[in-house]
């Protein structure tokens, strides 16, 4: 929404006024480029979001702690990547992450898809964290060796943060899908629902086109097969089967997402609209 | 009597409690690891990960140890006086009493 709200009426004191209730929405047109560096810092932003929501609601206390904690590092690959991004169009980081309106938004719909509410459970958290930090992980790698320096320095603290993601979300999928029948049957179904969102981590469209020929990154679909080996055995020691592909895909990296992705924005800009420009 | 290590460890299992586990963190190369704080875990490999998530994300770190807490042998705090409170008049067992030369500097 680009509307403005007119402020409320009011008929006392100046210091009675009441602010707009919203803020007017950012949109800029990004070069596939910079598209292209969207969609890894909307993905991360959107993910470390889902995350941040098992605050207080995680399984156990320590485990509460250690989501959250990947939600942070997440946080800080958005905020480098968005900065980054925002120097070359005029907008800081805060302004791309709060004021964008949901089509402007190029992550990843696997991410915005609720995590713990909505008959998804804990397992559901796992499955995603898993496939999304192994693909995350195969793509800082090679992003090391970007032609764009900032984004190669990026990439190199990165790739520590994403290489125990791997190894905490591994641990977990082996943990309960190997487990108890009650946690390999919410394994078997978790998966059974995140999976065919999947696909769309290997899509391959004129922004990877562009990016690849730039030298800036590589293609999606480019990441397949080591994503694969590091998938296929972590999901054969839990004794979970990956299903066949199907004819589904996803377009959340193009801006169309799912019915899940208002409701998130929502909670996650309503303090900057409401307080543009609040700082901590 | 109090209950032993071992019991409370086969009540926590009954109760389908996770052990508890010490964690031990060295704060940089060449300082001991110190102990600073517990907590539950299934097993060492998870214990590890979780002691990483809850006592080192600050930076406190650069090593951990982990041990189960049932695997620590302890002194009874009822047996404080008898083995500590000896010591308490014994200052000649610091070697305070000696002139260093000027030249050894701090020791």
């Amino acid at each position: 929404m680009t509307t403005r709200f007119a402020p409320l009426p009011t008929t006392a004191s100046a210091s009675n006024a009441v602010a707009s209730t919203t803020t007017e929405s950012i949109v800029f047109r990004p070069t596939p480029q910079q598209a292209y560096l969207m969609r890894i810092g909307d993905s991360c932003l959107i993910h470390a979001q889902r995350l941040a929501e098992w605050s207080g609601h995680a399984p156990i206390l320590e485990e509460d702690i250690a989501l959250t904690n990947l939600a942070l590092d997440l946080v800080g690959q958005a905020r480098a990547l968005l900065t980054h991004v925002g120097k070359q169009v005029g907008f800081d980081e805060d302004q791309l992450a709060f004021l964008r309106n949901e089509r402007d938004f190029v992550n990843f719909t696997l991410v915005e898809l609720p995590g713990r509410k909505a008959g998804r459970d804990f397992a559901d958290a796992i499955v995603r964290n898993f496939l999304l930090s192994a693909w995350m992980n195969v793509l800082w790698a090679r992003l090391e060796a970007s032609s764009d320096a900032e984004v190669a320095a990026i990439a190199g603290k990165a790739v520590k943060e994403s290489r125990y993601h791997v190894a905490h979300a591994a641990d977990w999928v082996v943990r309960l899908g190997d487990g108890s029948d009650e946690s390999a049957r919410r394994m078997r179904q978790a998966v059974a629902r995140l999976w065919p969102y999947a696909a769309e981590l290997f899509e391959t469209d004129a922004v990877d086109t562009a990016a690849a020929e730039s030298g800036l990154g590589p293609m999606r679909v480019a990441l397949k097969a080591e994503w694969d080996a590091i998938v296929a055995p972590v999901f054969a020691e839990a004794g979970l089967e990956i299903p066949a592909a199907g004819a589904f895909r996803s377009t959340g990296s193009r801006g169309v997402h799912s019915e899940h992705m208002g409701y998130l924005l929502a909670e996650m800009q309503v303090l900057q609209r409401s307080f543009p420009g609040g700082v901590w | 009597m109090t209950a032993s290590k071992t019991d409370i460890a086969n009540a926590q299992a009954q109760a389908h409690e996770w052990p508890l586990w010490e964690v031990f963190v060295r704060p940089k190369a060449g300082l001991d690891h110190k102990h600073c704080g517990s907590l539950h875990a299934a097993d060492s490999k998870m214990a590890l990960q979780l002691a990483r998530e809850v006592y080192t994300r600050r930076q406190e770190g650069i090593s951990v140890w982990i041990v189960r807490s049932d695997q620590i042998v302890a002194s009874d705090p009822a047996d404080k006086a008898m083995l500590f409170d000896p010591m308490e008049d014994k200052v000649y067992r610091h070697p305070t009493f000696y002139e260093l030369p000027p030249e050894v500097g701090h020791m």
